[in-house]
């Protein structure tokens, strides 16, 4: 049989079969408002981002419930992107221009983002992203409402410097292969060097997607930890690989009071697939917390278990992300009377909304936003326990300031600059790539 | 009258020693008390004062506040100690009943105060009467030397009758005195041989941090140690990566071994066969969920009974695939690879409707859990009995193929199709079995996965790559190649890794399997003679 041929034909079913139509058949109405929602709900991301759509549908329940956006019900519009990069591009265009939603609501992934940056560019309209991410990128269109480095990675990073973190002096910066963690990892890198921590001090592993024998990586770790310096590992470890990964851990006896692990994309959600009891002391570094004690957090969650139908369910940093976003766009529609995208984005800049753990969010000109950080350890029963926390809220930066090539740059949305990447040296604006 | 006077003065003395010590007795209740509503900081201090009064007393306390077994009754403000339903005061260890209304919360402690109850701990059951807190007590001191603890230690040594206790509190002592400023010079170069014997793998680490703050007359001695240990070590990192490479291989086995059934014998392309590993896994986390309810008592054998019904039920379904779709299907591997393929997408979704697309959990045994060192090898549990499982199932399916009345009649279906249904065999009824043979391997093999990798409806993706690319560098047809081929890729994949990172060792991996396929087409072990023409 002629296997290449065979493969070609199982490309074109596999991309055949996964061109999935909108579940909520687009109707000709005038009164409602719509918002599309962008999220995988198959595939290797469908894990994290079934619950993202799903809070989507909460936000919108209970906005309506409050009697919508400018006397309009808001109608949600559901795609599925099934972790397929090129097709999120092409439902996003469908969603604007076929379903002629006013919003989107998306992506997880850094390179969904940035499939369907252009996508929103093009057409001019609005996307609120909810998930922490790699910084370097402003964009007039998208609204970034998760975690830039310096509001997770960096503040992580000095808690392990400071003594209440363990003095750490060794840094493991393990992480998948794609763009968030080489991202993040390059400007870690760049932060540790400028605080003085030696080259041979830092090692940097990469891995790729869904990596599962983890051996030689934890025993390397295990060995580049055991040379008298306290050590410990930075994880922008993704998705499905994280589980085998803290499996290995407890398995060659990590334990973290020895070597702990502060990770980035681990929260409540990748937390309930497993048995937790031999994670408890590693660490994550998120804006939200599920065990955060606060009145608006309890409402929250108890609102979300009755819209779910269960209360076993818990609730993350992105869905925060999200609710956060959300009742920022509903302001700024409010503010500006329309959901044209040109006067959303010229009313957002500056709203306040608070956020779950008693602060307020404000959107700053560069379209990040202000979060608090919060360090966690993990506890046995899968929640977070927080350890530390920054005073103030830290205002999102688009461009780290720790790397050479990004740190005279600027976002500022609003005039005069109105510019994604405005160089501060020599005062011009440097276009807006879509990278 | 000076005596008299002297006499005054001891006695208010004694009796102020005596008040002062009383006082800190009557404390430990207090300090407790304040645990209750303490912060992380006042915790440590707590922590700290309680360890100073040197009280066993305080022992079971500490071991709760630092296992997470401490808890805060916000009722009636008291401190207890709960171990399963059990609640009890955490000084006199009497049962408590706290009523109905109690609302338990735990007492949460952080990384750092564990590091200090385990060090409190250890100063504290140095003399204890059970040889294992002895044993645990002189380990934390391996991990955290304090040289003040030096007099207790050689107290403890004295006292100590069990030879292994001994020997690491020996080595507990020796790892101090190196790092102690008071030791004298031929104390330290004592304690170097006592430390390469003794503390094993770490031993390195502890050389390695001492050898900055060494004197110079002790820094050859632990040089030259170090760079003995340096060149064992490099032997057993050999080792060490042939063991990983053995253990990847046999994960390699497990998710091929049944499609070198279906595909290697039968000739059928199986996209659908990861979704059969997949199956098993969930079949896995069904069963221990009933176990759990049910049964509780049998948790620890739940993967043991897992394995029959795993097998069963991705058997059955691969049956009803055989009946239902291949079988109409022979002879175009073009139209099977499509209907597999489809199939495989919709198992996958299916599973995702029904179980949600989150991870489940599947509880590991305790006797999978945890590691152990064989010699210089760190050899973890789960990885070992995968190894071994891999073994069996592999010899297992070799004996049904050579050695049972149904693997004869496999054999010669595939030889020779019309000659065979000409001797009288029931060709569809072979070919059904086969099938299910080989999808209840991998539902073997998912059942395995579930100590490794997540239970996730795409758990069989990962693997489908990998099961092809085992079975067709090893020879199609042949079990012995599929072996010998899992075990090939794991060990170069390993020994790749270190050197090119796991990212580009899988690329180099991949370039090296189309470099040989090119130059052996057939694989390893080429079947030969009228078979491979059909």
């Amino acid at each position: 049989m002629n296997f290449s041929r065979a493969k070609s034909a199982l490309l074109a079913a596999a991309l055949a079969g996964s061109l999935t139509m909108p579940m909520v058949p687009a109707q000709a109405q005038d009164d409602t408002i719509k918002v599309g929602i962008l999220h995988s709900l198959s595939g290797t991301m469908a894990i994290s981002e079934t619950t993202l759509k799903d809070t989507m549908l909460f936000l919108i329940e209970q906005q309506n419930a409050k009697g919508g956006v400018l006397g309009k019900q808001l109608e949600p519009v559901v795609v599925d992107i099934a972790s397929d990069w090129p097709l999120a591009a092409e439902l996003a265009r469908q969603l604007i221009e076929v379903d002629d939603v006013d919003v989107v609501f998306g992506c997880w992934t850094s390179v969904c983002r940035k499939s369907v940056l252009p996508v929103f560019e093009e057409l001019n309209s609005l996307l609120f992203y909810p998930v922490q991410y790699e910084g370097e990128e402003s964009q007039r269109n998208v609204f970034y409402t998760g975690a830039s480095p310096n509001q997770q990675a960096i503040p992580a990073v000095d808690y392990l410097m400071s003594e209440d973190g363990g003095s750490v002096k060794r840094w493991v910066l393990a992480g998948t292969d794609y763009v968030y963690p080489q991202t993040t990892n390059k400007i870690l890198e760049q932060y540790l060097l400028d605080k003085g921590v030696a080259k041979e001090d830092i090692m940097i592993n990469y891995t790729p997607f869904g990596h599962s024998d983890w051996q030689t990586i934890v025993s390397d770790i295990k060995a580049f930890g055991s040379e008298g310096k306290k050590t410990a590992v930075v994880s922008t470890i993704n998705g499905d690989a994280n589980v085998p990964f803290y499996r290995e851990l407890g398995n060659q006896g990590i334990k973290a009071e020895d070597i702990p692990v502060v990770a980035f994309s681990v929260g409540e959600e990748e937390l309930s697939g497993f048995d937790t009891t031999p994670l408890v002391g590693h660490l994550a570094a998120w804006n939200y917390f599920m065990s955060v004690d606060t009145p608006e957090n309890e409402k929250f969650i108890a609102d979300w278990h009755k819209f779910i139908g269960s209360d076993t369910r818990v609730t993350n940093d992105p869905m925060e992300a999200h609710m956060i976003g959300f009742n920022l766009w509903v302001a700024a529609v409010e503010k500006a009377n329309s959901t044209d995208a040109d006067a959303v984005i010229e009313n957002i800049v500056g709203l306040e909304t608070p956020n779950l753990t008693g602060g307020m969010a404000k959107m700053l000109p560069n379209h990040h936003i202000t979060k608090p950080v919060l360090i966690g350890e993990i506890q046995d029963d899968g929640q977070f326990f927080v350890v530390w926390q920054t005073d103030d809220l830290v205002a999102g930066d688009a461009w780290s300031d720790y790397l050479p090539e990004s740190k005279m740059l600027e976002a500022d949305w609003t005039a005069p600059i109105n510019c994604g990447n405005y160089n501060t040296e020599t005062k011009t604006c440097g276009g807006t790539p879509a990278q | 009258m000076l005596t008299q006077l002297l006499r005054l003065a001891l006695l208010t003395l004694s009796l102020l020693i005596s008040t002062l010590a009383q006082a800190q007795t009557t404390d430990i209740p207090a300090r407790i008390a304040a645990m209750g509503e303490a912060n992380l900081r006042e915790l440590t201090q707590i922590v700290t004062d309680l360890a100073a009064t040197g009280d066993p007393a305080v022992v079971p306390v500490l071991t709760a506040l630092g296992d997470g077994n401490l808890y805060l009754d916000e009722t009636s403000g008291r401190v207890v100690i709960q171990t399963g339903s059990a609640i009890t005061d955490p000084l006199t260890g009497e049962a408590v009943d706290l009523g109905a209304d109690a609302d338990l919360s735990r007492i949460r402690v952080n990384n750092g105060l564990r590091r200090d109850i385990s060090a409190a701990l250890g100063g504290l059951t140095l003399m204890s009467d059970n040889p294992r807190t002895r044993l645990s007590a002189a380990q934390g001191f391996l991990a955290n030397p304090d040289p003040a603890a030096l007099p207790l230690l050689d107290e403890a040594i004295a006292a100590e009758t069990d030879a292994n206790v001994l020997g690491v509190m020996q080595t507990a002592r020796a790892i101090t005195v190196l790092s102690s400023e008071d030791a004298s010079i031929e104390e330290k170069q004592a304690a170097v041989p006592q430390i390469v014997s003794g503390a094993g793998r770490g031993a390195i680490t502890v050389l390695t941090s001492a050898l900055a703050s060494a004197p110079d007359e002790v820094k050859p001695i632990i040089q030259s140690a170090i760079a003995g240990l340096e060149q064992s070590r490099a032997v057993w990192a050999a080792l060490q990566n042939v063991w990983f490479g053995v253990s990847l291989g046999s994960v390699l086995l497990l998710a091929a071994i049944g499609l070198a059934i279906t595909f290697g014998v039968m000739g059928v392309i199986n996209m659908a066969h990861g979704e059969m590993v997949m199956l098993g896994a969930y079949t896995t986390f069904l069963t221990q969920l009933v176990i759990r309810q049910s049964f509780p008592g049998l948790i620890d054998y739940s993967l043991l009974i897992a394995l029959p019904v795993a097998f069963l039920v991705t058997g059955a379904i691969g049956v009803g695939i055989e009946r239902g779709i291949i079988r109409w299907l022979y002879g175009r591997p073009l139209e099977t690879l499509l209907a597999t393929w489809g199939l495989s997408l919709i198992l996958q979704q299916t599973v995702r409707s029904i179980f949600g697309p989150t991870n489940q959990m599947v509880i590991a045994p305790t006797w999978m859990s945890g590691s152990t060192d064989f010699f210089g090898l760190a050899i973890t549990y789960n990885r070992f009995w995968i190894v071994i499982f891999a073994l069996i199932v592999f010899f297992m399916l070799l004996l049904i193929l050579n050695r049972t009345p149904l693997g004869l009649q496999m054999r010669a279906v595939t030889q020779n199709r019309r000659m065979a249904s000409a001797m009288g065999i029931r060709t569809p009824f072979v070919d059904a079995m086969t099938f299910g043979l080989g999808s209840g391997i991998a539902g073997l093999a998912g059942v395995a996965l579930t100590q490794i990798d997540n239970i996730s409806p795409n758990l069989g993706q990962n693997y489908i790559i990998d099961s092809f690319m085992v079975v067709v560098f090893g020879g199609v047809g042949n079990l012995w190649g599929t072996f010998v081929g899992a075990l090939t890729l794991g060990v170069a994949n390993k020994f790749l890794e270190p050197y090119a990172g796991a990212v580009l060792g899988k690329i180099l991996i991949l370039v090296l399997i189309i470099l040989f396929i090119q130059r052996r087409p057939r694989g390893l072990f080429a079947l030969k003679g009228r078979a491979i023409e059909q």
